[in-house]
């Protein structure tokens, strides 16, 4: 009998049992396999809600071992509660080294960005999915979306795309705007603003999306192709500031907007706080 | 994507007709729809098909463009490539291909066969981008083009349908089917619902875009004034089974069956 | 000069410290005690293990308590538990007609073999509210009448009908069923996975369903044939000794409603069925899940499937209140970056929007 049943509080390395693990690998390997084809697998009920990052706290706990090094972010920070609390069950289950720095880090796991360090191949990133059905919105029936996706019929999505031009004269997707992976699936990238879905193409890390809730495992190889859709005549463009971020100012990364007083007053800073740390700390070596 | 399988298809026969249909039969229980149906419909051939309610024409439609499966008989298609292939030992994904591009379906209720929803812009543009065309402009102009066509007003190509009336969401439908330059095209009482000036305008443009484009078509209909206007040939249906068939004029002007005589009989004039 | 804004896992902390001292309330009012919440908040206990999935009074009351009476949040505890409790064997299916019962009761017929028997039921209580339980008297309750020894055997109403041929049988064929906690729900879903959702779902979510197909949203015409409340055994075969053994007793509550009749080319008319099952005392839910049971076999019976009750995406994929609970309240989390993406488009918009006005204005 384990010791969880035995209720002494202890629990498997990593929270999920050898078996659930197994299967999880199953189903990611299959993802690998198939660029950007969502796998089911039968979700775990975790301690956390659904919706808070079960799905990415699956694929991370089914694939991390005693020697990786875990980062942690929501929002792009490392400080948001949601990532706090995710950073501090895998240190109470699996007692791993957890980092802020992207680049000491061997697994990622990330809610809504990419971090602004360019990964590299030793490093997985592991995306928190809420809706993985690109076409959910367009067609709420799931037997009709896997056949969708079977025969990569994709009209549909275009004829979104081809509306927002003519009521709005541009695509009013702003963040999981929806990509095709390796020429074949589409697939949504998670709500990352689109700003960073050209970090997708190429990426030398691996890239892995878990659904708790929906029941979803899919993969972006490294060095595969990512191509956010657009139109020949109006091409996919990402968001641009005006400002700079007020403490470190770079002005090519993401940035936050930060309301300072009641009149109207606000700032923008980097959300990636790595980024924005890092490069304070290369100014202040000068 | 090529999704026709050469298992699925049998080597072109010379001169095949478009359409080959042999013993159609489909019944729901115990009630008999339509029964032992065959003929043959050429390219650019208008087939009428008419009768009462309940005469099994619409079952028939839905057999032809596989919406339903037929319990017994053989539809035989060509393709564009000249192949002849039978539409039930295709794959699934070829026969949802030809549906989106080889074909049309005008049905009868307007409502039915458009994106409500959507821009009439993006309605005519969906078989576009379904088969891969990647340029807003492009999909635009020939939207704009099929407005023209169906005589909407090309002012209208960002509104949706929902405010269209009857007549011009009908004439929309039609673009929306016609755009990827179909071969065949089935249409369930294309007209009905209409008020009688809008039909005879509207049966007029369906006329003028058949011949145009040379469509084969098949219309199921209950009024005789649209099959006279519309169709080469006629097939009269009664109770499931065929009854009669000839050349339109022929079989509206001369009827052999008693129970076309009685149908022609009673048509209003 | 704007410093970023750190804390967020002292917040955390703090939060935890600050529930737990919440949960326990006035000190100087005594502590909940597992066996008052067991005993005398049974039904809340009961809803607790049926929807957690988990047939254990002790945890599900250790769960409200810890849940400071919020039953999602409850039966979200149970969840998260079993997931970590080793299987060790599949039972043996239960068989209701053997069940000790304390409540079983039919509608279909003034009388019916066994007898009505009421049990102890809010149904006929007139709801006023008794100012007398509001003081811990601690006298002693006048004794209960004695639940009759032996009222006869107890055949089922379904069966009765099923003799004479006028309602469906159930399948007989032995049908292994799926595992939704083990593989994930994929469409179409047979019966008995749909089944088990149901059991698993939001008894609020399955109430209004069941209520919607009573007046008109794909109504299929009910009746109540039989509801029973009583304890079945569990067995279990263990490889070892090839017979089955008695592990121990639960508590079910079980609805079969007798719907719209049906006939077909080769067979004459006959009543259909929807089915409900429940751990524990959850009449409404069993009820509820039979009405629903039957509208999502619409498509099954030849029915037009028009309302939502009959939609089994529709249901089956938002019966869950784990699943609803979570995702409703992520929208809680923090969504600033993507929030941020929003109001970039939507002041570029604005702007292209406002050009033109200021132009023509000129």
């Amino acid at each position: 009998m384990s010791d969880a049943a035995a209720g002494n509080g202890s629990y498997n390395f990593a929270y999920l049992d050898e078996q659930t693990k197994r299967m999880i690998r199953r189903a990611i390997l299959k993802a690998v396999a198939i660029p950007g084809y969502q796998v089911p697998f039968a979700s775990r009920e975790m301690p956390l809600p659904y919706g808070w990052g079960t799905g990415g706290i699956q694929v991370t706990a089914s694939i991390i071992g005693q020697g990786d090094t875990l980062k942690v972010i929501d929002q792009g920070a490392d400080d948001t509660t949601n990532a706090v609390s995710i950073r501090h069950f895998f240190e109470r289950t699996a007692g791993v080294a957890t980092t802020e720095q992207t680049a000491a880090a061997s697994i990622i796991q990330t809610r809504h960005r990419i971090p602004e360090a360019p990964l590299h191949d030793n490093q997985i990133i592991v995306y928190q999915v809420p809706i993985p059905e690109p076409l959910r919105w367009i067609e709420p029936r799931e037997a009709e979306t896997r056949k969708m996706h079977a025969l990569a019929e994709y009209g549909p999505m275009y004829v979104r795309l081809y509306e927002d031009i003519a009521q709005f004269g541009q695509v009013t997707t702003a963040y999981d705007y929806p990509v095709v992976v390796n020429g074949r699936y589409l697939m949504r990238p998670s709500p990352i603003p689109k700003f960073d879905n050209p970090k997708m193409d190429m990426n030398p890390a691996l890239q892995l999306f878990g659904a708790g809730r929906e029941k979803r495992i899919y993969a972006v190889p490294p060095y595969t192709s990512v191509k956010s859709l657009d139109f020949a005549d109006h091409p996919f463009t990402v968001e641009r500031w005006a400002q700079c971020c007020a403490i470190c100012g770079a002005d090519d990364s993401f940035l936050d907007e930060v309301i300072t007083d009641d009149q109207g007053g606000c700032m923008f800073v980097c959300s990636d706080t790595d980024y924005c740390r890092s490069r304070q700390t290369a100014q202040a070596a000068e | 994507m090529n999704a026709l399988r050469p298992a699925d298809v049998a080597p072109a026969a010379e001169e095949a007709p478009l359409l080959g249909v042999t013993g159609l039969s489909k019944s729901f229980g115990a009630r008999i729809a339509c029964h032992d149906v065959s003929f043959d419909l050429w390219p650019g051939e208008v087939l009428g098909v008419v009768g009462e309610s309940g005469s099994g024409k619409t079952t028939l439609l839905h057999c032809l463009s596989t919406r339903l499966r037929p319990d017994e008989g053989r539809i035989e298609y060509q393709l564009r490539d000249g192949r002849v292939a039978e539409l039930f030992e295709l794959s699934e994904p070829a026969r949802r291909l030809l549906m989106r591009t080889d074909w049309g379906f005008v049905h009868q209720n307007p409502r039915d066969g458009l994106r409500l929803g959507l821009s009439a812009g993006a309605n005519i543009g969906e078989r576009l981008m379904a088969v891969g065309a990647r340029h807003y402009g492009g999909i635009r102009e020939a939207a704009v083009d099929w407005l023209a066509k169906v005589e909407i007003d090309i002012a209208r190509v960002d509104d949706t349908p929902q405010t269209f009336s009857g007549g011009m969401q009908q004439r929309l439908q039609i673009a929306r089917n016609l755009v990827s330059k179909p071969r065949l095209v089935f249409m369930d009482e294309p007209t009905g619902g209409l008020d009688v000036s809008v039909q005879a305008r509207l049966l007029d443009l369906l006329r003028g875009l058949c011949d145009e484009l040379g469509l084969a078509a098949i219309v199921v209909t209950h009024d005789l004034g649209v099959a006279r206007l519309l169709a080469h040939r006629l097939m009269v249906m009664r109770g499931g089974a065929v009854v009669e068939t000839g050349l339109t004029d022929q079989v509206l002007d001369d009827p052999q069956h008693a129970y076309t005589q009685l149908l022609v009989s009673s048509m209003l004039q | 000069m704007y410093v970023a804004v750190k804390g967020g896992e002292k917040a955390i902390e703090a939060a935890h410290r600050l529930l737990a001292e919440t949960r326990r309330g006035d000190p100087g009012v005594p502590e909940l005690a597992l066996a008052q919440i067991e005993g005398q908040l049974a039904l809340a206990v009961d809803r607790v293990m049926a929807e957690g999935s988990v047939y254990d009074r002790e945890l599900a009351a250790l769960a409200i308590k810890q849940a400071r009476g919020d039953l999602i949040e409850a039966i979200f505890l149970l969840r998260a538990y079993r997931t970590t409790l080793p299987r060790l064997a599949a039972s043996e299916p239960i068989d209701t007609g053997k069940a000790h019962l304390r409540r079983r009761i039919s509608a279909t017929f003034k009388d019916v073999p066994g007898g009505q028997i009421l049990g102890p039921t809010f149904d006929y209580t007139h709801r006023l509210l008794d100012f007398a339980l509001a003081a811990e008297s601690g006298a002693a309750m006048a004794a209960a009448p004695p639940t009759p020894a032996d009222s006869g055997p107890m055949p089922r109403v379904s069966t009765l009908l099923g003799d004479q041929g006028l309602i469906e049988p159930n399948p007989t064929e032995p049908v292994e069923p799926g595992d939704l906690t083990r593989d994930p729900l994929a469409f179409p879903a047979d019966r008995a996975l749909r089944l088990q959702n149901l059991a698993r779902g939001d008894e609020g979510f399955l109430l209004s369903l069941g209520y919607s197909t009573q007046r008109g949203y794909g109504r299929n015409h009910p009746f109540a044939g039989e509801i029973r409340i009583g304890d079945v055994e569990i067995e279990v075969v263990p490889p070892e000794l090839g017979f089955p053994v008695v592990i121990g007793e639960i508590t079910i509550t079980e609805c079969e409603m007798v719907n719209q009749f049906k006939g077909s080319a080769t067979a004459p008319p006959q009543f259909t069925r929807g089915y409900g099952l429940v751990f524990g005392e959850g009449e409404r839910k069993a009820m509820a899940m039979a009405l629903v049971d039957r509208a999502l076999r619409a498509e099954e019976l030849g029915e037009e499937v028009t309302a939502p009750a009959q939609d089994q995406e529709f249901v089956l994929y938002h019966s869950d209140n784990v699943e609803a609970s979570g995702f409703t309240q992520h929208l809680k989390l923090p969504h600033y970056v993507d929030f941020q993406a929003e109001l970039n488009l939507i002041r570029r918009m604005r702007a292209e929007w406002t050009e033109p006005q200021a132009e023509a204005a000129e």
